[in-house]
């Protein structure tokens, strides 16, 4: 499998699509026709060949440019990407799991070469070829941890466990669902989730936490999560708000088909064997609503999961004012019909759209 | 004088206590404005022989009445900024068993709350007691400056001018509550400003 | 549901310390590599004795950065189960074994500025890991180590040896004792104190640090609960629909497993939470010796941890 890598942008023209295929296995993130918080786990071994589930880190055709994008985050505002200074091991911990995983996974890709600690690190879409020392920091052009997410798509929190809780202790965090690592750093499970409505009521957290503290070395764990973004946009970060915010003014009926996007998180859970932390991957991914919906499964299931959401949960993942109209546009994809259960696309077996 | 009762918020909110004498052999206490009151409220004179206190009384009168508990040792400073590295340099020396004690201001309490975490004192094992004003200390998400004693919601950034909205989220690191920019969706529809808990 | 996947070992040493005290030496059967783990956590070692299959936690000694193999010690409980004495005398070197990925359950706060360590007896095992890993970190470390005889303390040579400086030994037969309270007076803010012994130990460690003001969150203790031995009882399975006898010398999670029913675990000793079990009915008394639940739920009779506790009585219906 090669993977062709767009040349796209995630600011300005917005020039991020889709292919078919990305369509195709897009981590769509609702099993049934209305959504609840859950902690909903599963293990994180492995899924259907191709699906964003295979790899313990995935890597698809925005790979590059949501590296560029990255890039251009930090250059703008270093404290996105943080590390406390008892978390330098974890770095370490987890820049071997990326580059082992990486280089086994996607072997015409990445190389990992081991000689004792003189590491050969080759990763070819990113033109990296690089040399260093293991657990030398004098020998990597950045911190462990922010050297190797610099070239992995999706968030980092790498959490430090501790008096039973975890605590957000490092991160690189530049595609964020508007919450801030430099704010929420040095926080603990409940109260970086302190703002989430109604799931603390729920026990939510609670049993999260319990969850995660025994999440075991060769055991990882996955789980999604989802809002909405308007345009396809990575970095919808607080400290950007005051920018970005004004976007979703500019939703209209003839434009939210193409403007309007699905954001998923595919949030993983690895055990880190030196450290004893906790790394959290949260990988976003964006789907247009055009899109969406030309899987009939997912227009008839989004549909009816935007229009009974409860307002709270509207309010807080920021698109209670469009709600009104991204009913009006997905309405039209839902006939009525019965939808099969999992979040899978079922295009073979789900019936076109009624007309 | 009758102590603020906050209402209800989120877990990332501080909360605050009653401050009471603990057994150890060093005692640190912290306070400003009408935080010497909650110091009064617990001296002892077996408590004082063995406590430092640090007071910044904002124009409050409460120094003569703590300086006649007799404290091992008494500072009065003009301002937090003036007495942070006193602060910094009694800890330094400090061993495990020190009972710190903060009082006054959310802002006092959680800066110097930042210094004995930072000195390695776990922030359960620090007692706050909150007194005097309810202003807060804010830091703006956009630009990274800290407005302090701020009284309404919502107010201006002391440092980029923007609108903020204040939120309950609070990080102990930042000794600080997140402002964030009220009318980014509708540049300019800035609500009338009213106090924080009204 | 019991997590990671196990490793195959084979045992490549078996070393007498002395009359109480075996190292065992695990080599990956595969070849390969074992993963790095942190100072501090142990595997669960599964023990194939005739019908009976045990599994026993024990704290990982080796440096925590070689991955060519894992070593334990077990002390000999003569009035334990017999996990123990089926390590020291029928564990072969050529044998064998699965032992799980590591776990942490007693891992250092590497934010500490100090870490003062205090072990007695068989409970520096998890020491030497964390002292291999400070040292490759140059972190600042002390020990104070108590053991019954210089005949019975494992390891104090080779820790006398490379760390002259930092380690502290006191045997009890010449009327040694650590002076804890000179000890925890005096230490710098941001040092941490890590205990790992018998429980009365434990209980005094943090009894006095507690006395003299120092945070809970600064106070980290490991105590491996081995099931002990018991009167046999039944328990019914509700979910699988299982009447279950558990024997004397058996834990009521090993019975569990014994019936085929799948139940989660992690550490086997009472302290991660994982085999937490809700109780549907019963009738009688709990025997409950874990350290994860809080008083008031041993009390209620709604909860059972069943790697350590056991039940004493008529009926016992259980939520698995």
């Amino acid at each position: 499998m090669t993977i062709q890598f767009n040349d796209e942008t995630f600011r300005e023209d917005y020039s991020f699509r889709n292919s078919q295929r990305a369509i195709d296995r897009f981590p769509f993130p609702f099993d049934k026709d209305s959504y609840m918080y859950a902690v909903n786990m599963e293990q994180h071994r492995g899924g259907p060949a191709d699906s964003v589930y295979e790899k313990r880190f995935d890597v698809d055709e925005h790979y590059v440019s949501e590296m560029r994008d990255r890039a251009m985050v930090l250059a703008d505002d270093p404290l996105r990407c943080q590390s406390l200074p008892h978390m330098t091991l974890a770095g370490w911990d987890l820049l071997e799991l990326i580059m082992v995983s990486k280089s086994e996974d996607y072997p015409d890709l990445f190389e990992l070469h081991r000689d004792g600690d003189e590491w050969h690190w080759v990763n070819k879409p990113m033109g990296i070829d690089d040399t260093f020392t293991f657990m030398d920091e004098t020998t990597l052009p950045y911190g462990p941890m922010e050297y190797i997410t610099r070239q992995t798509q999706g968030d980092f929190c790498v959490l430090d466990q501790r008096d039973d809780n975890l605590w957000m202790d490092a991160g690189m965090v530049t595609t964020q669902a508007d919450w801030s690592l430099d704010f929420d750093i040095g926080m603990n499970f409940f109260e970086w989730h302190a703002p989430v409505p109604l799931a603390h009521e729920k026990g939510i957290f609670v049993r999260a936490l319990k969850f995660l503290l025994n999440i075991q070395q060769g055991a990882p764990a996955r789980r999604l999560n989802w809002t909405m973004t308007v345009n396809p946009l990575l970095d919808t970060s607080p400290e950007n708000y005051h920018k970005w915010g004004i976007q979703k003014t500019t939703l209209t009926p003839e434009n939210i088909g193409a403007k309007q996007h699905l954001r998923v998180e595919l949030q993983t859970f690895f055990r880190l064997p030196r450290s004893n932390a906790l790394v959290f991957p949260i990988r976003c991914y964006l789907i247009a609503f055009q899109d969406i919906v030309s899987v009939p499964k997912w227009g008839r299931r989004l549909h009816r999961v935007i229009r009974d959401l409860p307002e709270e949960l509207a309010t807080y993942k920021g698109f209670i004012d469009n709600r009104p109209m991204m009913l009006d546009f997905l309405s039209a994809y839902d006939d009525g019909l019965p939808t099969s259960n999992g979040v899978w696309p079922e295009k073979d077996s789900e019936p076109p759209l009624k007309t | 004088m009758s102590k603020f009762e906050f209402p209800p918020s989120i877990k990332s909110r501080p909360v605050y206590g009653t401050l009471e004498a603990r057994p150890g052999k060093a005692h640190l206490m912290i306070a400003d404005a009408a935080g010497a009151e909650a110091i009064l409220d617990i001296a002892t004179p077996e408590l004082m022989a063995r406590s430092h206190i640090i007071y910044i009384p904002r124009g409050a009168t409460h120094g003569e009445a703590l300086r006649g508990l007799t404290p091992a040792q008494y500072y009065e400073g003009p301002s937090y900024a003036a007495s942070v590295t006193r602060i910094q340099r009694v800890l330094q020396d400090a061993h495990m068993g020190l009972q710190v004690y903060l009082t006054g201001t959310e802002g006092l309490m959680g800066q110097a709350q930042n210094e004995a975490m930072q000195a390695g004192i776990p922030h359960t094992a620090i007692q706050t007691e909150h007194r005097g004003s309810v202003a807060r200390r804010m830091q703006c998400v956009h630009c990274k400056g800290i407005t302090e004693d701020v009284e309404t919601d919502p107010f201006v950034c002391s440092h980029c001018g923007l609108n903020l909205f204040v939120r309950d989220h609070y990080s102990r690191r930042l000794a600080a509550y997140q402002g964030v920019c009220i009318d980014a969706e509708d540049p300019g529809n800035v609500p009338q400003a009213k106090g924080i808990y009204e | 549901m019991s997590g990671a996947e196990k490793i195959a070992v084979r045992v490549t040493e078996v070393t007498p310390l002395n009359e109480l005290v075996t190292r065992f030496r695990f080599e990956p059967v595969a070849g390969g590599l074992l993963p790095t783990f942190s100072g501090g956590a142990h595997t669960v070692v599964e023990m194939a004795d005739g019908d009976i299959t045990r599994l026993n936690p024990y704290s990982l000694m080796s440096d925590p950065f070689d991955q060519s193999a894992y070593t334990i010690s077990v002390r000999r409980d003569d009035a334990g189960r017999g996990g123990s004495l089926f390590m020291h005398e029928k564990v072969k070197v050529g044998d064998e074994m699965v032992i799980s990925n590591p776990v942490n359950l007693f891992s250092l706060d590497l934010r500490a500025k100090k870490h003062l360590m205090i072990a007695g007896g068989i409970g520096i095992t998890p020491f030497l890991a964390q002292i291999k890993q400070l040292d490759r970190a140059h972190g600042n470390w002390e020990l104070h180590y108590s053991c019954r005889s210089e005949a019975l303390g494992s390891y104090v040579d080779y820790l006398t040896s490379t760390h002259p400086n930092d380690v502290n030994v006191y045997y009890d037969d010449q009327d040694q004792a650590i002076d804890l309270e000179t000890l925890l007076d005096g230490q710098p803010l941001g040092t941490h104190i890590y205990v790992c012994g018998p429980k009365g130990m434990i209980n005094w460690v943090r009894g006095k640090a507690e006395a003299l003001g120092w945070p809970r969150e600064a106070v980290h203790y490991e105590e491996f609960l081995a099931p002990q031995p018991g009167k046999p009882f039944e328990v019914k399975l509700a979910v699988s629909n299982k009447v279950v006898q558990v024997g004397e010398h058996e834990s009521l999670l090993e019975a569990i497993e014994r019936a085929g029913v799948d139940a989660p675990y992690l550490c086997r000793g009472g302290a991660c939470g994982m085999c937490e079990t809700r109780v549907i009915d019963y009738a009688g008394n709990f025997i409950h010796r874990d350290h994860w639940l809080e008083d008031d739920e041993h009390a209620s009779g709604e909860k059972i941890m069943p790697c350590v506790s056991r039940f004493e009585g008529k009926t016992l219906v259980l939520d698995r």
